[in-house]
């Protein structure tokens, strides 16, 4: 009896509903294709998988992936890679949008204030190959960079070549990249302080300085904490599109990342079954980052990442 | 009531105006470098005689790259690319959540998991070449049209904005009797015009600036967006025989200068339109952040 009711509302349910369900339908079909299918796919890591055979024929081989990746001599230079650019990354590149958003904040130039943040923003929109070939040639033999170093009496320096500098430029090139457009939200933020608290701070005789230390840093606290979580989720993953651009094999030994060395050694030598198995490390521990995250973000004001 | 400015004050102010100055100088340099050694003189560019101008000023680079065919082929393609896909993406984004706006929706807790999971946990790059391999959509435009359509991410930013539309407007289309269907085309899309242009914007830049998938799924020449093409005469020494030729002009590598035009022509759409949409870019990106 309870049943049959609860059939009945259901088909209510669908029926009223007719419409929603057929929009969600091509959506649903996407996501089960492109998303789920390769998730199911990340069973060859389990295989010895032979692309002619294809995973229903290849052979099992348990966790002997997993035990070559654990003592593969290139897993803890990976590691230690991806972590580093992402410290490095943040260590240089996490203040500077604050500063910028504060600079920003105390212009009152109208004109000024929309043409400099209009130019700022805009290598955001550049793409990465784009700024890639350009690094290319600042740092190149004849580039730019070093005819600054042969006017100031120094040899040029092959860089691209060098494993020393890697962490350098491509730190450097994120900054370039992503400080104006990451100074938006830190904006957004300092819109959001009320004027009358620096008023107030007027009244006492604070200064612009102490207006800073004192109202617009604790102003901007939510969000920097925010903002720094989200990084430090995501810091298994470095943008290896933008890498393999820049790397070669010369300083494979500061830029091979994971996801560099997954795609050369899975899509590149076809060792699908082995770079599977370190992509599957890789997801799961950022997977367990990214929900941490989120928990504490959460914990903290009571809104989520997504 | 204006107070006049202390020393501490003006000190504070010009340091802000330095790092903004600062921050503009050298994040337009590289451009500017750029198309001036682009319209120099190949020996000058070489021996960096280029600084802020054009040295011997010469538009020859620019006369070869655009007398290559291949050139505008692959432009014609990042069109196609970029029109399309962001079509593609930007309807089937509003058709996801538009059902998970509705509490009324049976499934809409277990769809929305079913989308934001993918933003936690993917399968990785392999098994996803794979499936495209399996559903036969290597070397294929439709699979570059696809394979990018939606991203969770502008889902919930559009689920945000059709829950925080007023019910009462479902409400009396319902009384007339319009489906869901109508209410979304009729009422609900032209309400959500300003949110539709910047998710449209990202959208649109993410194809025109995509290049990693296009690298590994396409392998005909003919099928190639131009920031493929572009990391093929810069950056992987892998020139095809025709670019080779068409580029080289007979010497033993591409010369810098055809680089750099080839690098100005392919991304001075982007700086031109950029400025007047620069309005949506930014309201897209605050819509992104209420959520984060």
């Amino acid at each position: 009896m309870l049943e049959k009711k609860k059939k009945k509302k259901k088909r209510l349910e669908i029926l009223t509903n007719k419409w929603l369900y057929l929009m969600f339908l091509p959506v649903f079909i996407w996501y089960l294709l492109f998303a789920y299918l390769p998730m199911g796919g990340m069973v060859i890591a389990f295989q010895k998988y032979d692309i002619v055979k294809g995973i229903f024929k290849s052979t099992w081989v348990g966790l002997t992936n997993f035990k070559i990746l654990f003592t593969d001599p290139y897993f803890p230079r990976l590691f230690s890679n991806t972590l580093l650019l992402n410290i490095f990354g943040l260590i240089f590149g996490f203040p500077l949008p604050i500063i910028l958003a504060i600079a920003f904040n105390e212009i009152r130039r109208k004109k000024f204030k929309k043409i400099t943040q209009t130019i700022s923003y805009l290598p955001y929109f550049i793409s990465s190959v784009v700024v890639m070939s350009m690094v290319i040639q600042f740092v190149s033999n004849s580039g730019l960079i070093n005819m600054v170093l042969n006017k100031l009496g120094h040899e040029s320096i092959n860089f691209l070549q060098i494993p020393k500098y890697f962490r350098t430029i491509f730190i450097t090139t994120g900054i370039w990249q992503g400080t104006g457009f990451g100074a938006i939200i830190y904006m957004a933020a300092l819109a959001g302080i009320s004027t009358e608290q620096y008023e107030a701070a007027t009244v006492d005789g604070a200064g612009k300085f102490q207006k800073m230390l004192y109202i617009t840093l604790p102003g901007l606290a939510p969000t920097i904490v925010i903002m720094l979580l989200i990084n430090l989720g995501s810091i298994l993953n470095v943008g290896h599109e933008r890498i393999i651009l820049l790397y070669n094999p010369a300083i494979y030994e500061t830029a091979d990342v994971f996801n560099t060395y997954v795609y050369r050694e899975g899509l590149a030598n076809r060792r699908y079954s082995y770079a599977q198995a370190m992509s599957i490390f890789q997801n799961t521990v950022g997977f367990v980052l990214v929900y941490l995250a989120n928990k504490i973000t959460r914990k903290l004001d009571g809104t989520t990442l997504w | 009531m204006k107070q006049k400015m202390g020393f501490s004050e003006v000190v504070f102010v010009s340091i802000c105006y330095i790092i903004i100055i600062f921050v503009c100088v050298v994040t337009l340099y590289p451009f500017i470098y750029l198309i001036s050694a682009s319209f120099s003189s190949a020996t000058s560019v070489m021996k960096n005689e280029v600084v802020l101008f054009p040295k011997e000023f010469t538009t020859k680079a620019y006369r070869v790259v655009m007398e290559y065919k291949g050139i505008w082929l692959s432009y014609l393609n990042t069109l196609f690319y970029t029109f399309f896909g962001t079509l593609l993406s930007l309807a089937l984004t509003i058709l996801a959540a538009y059902p998970l706006s509705k509490e009324r929706w049976a499934p809409r807790k277990a769809m929305s998991l079913f989308i934001v999971f993918t933003m936690w946990f993917g399968g990785g790059m392999i098994p996803f070449y794979l499936v495209m391999r399996g559903l036969n959509l290597l070397d294929s435009r439709l699979g570059i049209l696809l394979y990018p359509a939606i991203s969770a991410f502008y889902v919930i930013i559009f689920r945000t904005h059709f829950q925080s539309l007023p019910a009462s407007l479902e409400e009396s289309a319902k009384l007339e009797g319009a489906n869901d269907a109508q209410i979304l085309m009729r009422i609900i899309i032209p309400l959500s015009k300003p949110i539709m242009a910047a998710v449209a914007l990202y959208y649109a830049v993410g194809r025109w600036n995509s290049y990693f998938w296009e690298m590994l799924l396409l392998s005909s020449n003919k099928k190639f967006p131009v920031q493929v093409l572009l990391q093929r005469i810069i950056i992987s020494s892998q020139l095809g025989q025709d670019i080779a030729k068409a580029l080289t002009r007979g010497e033993a590598s591409i010369p810098t200068t055809i680089k750099f035009a080839a690098i100005v022509i392919t991304t001075v759409p982007i700086i031109l339109i950029y400025p007047f949409l620069q309005k949506y870019f930014v309201n897209g990106a605050l819509v992104g952040s209420v959520k984060e």
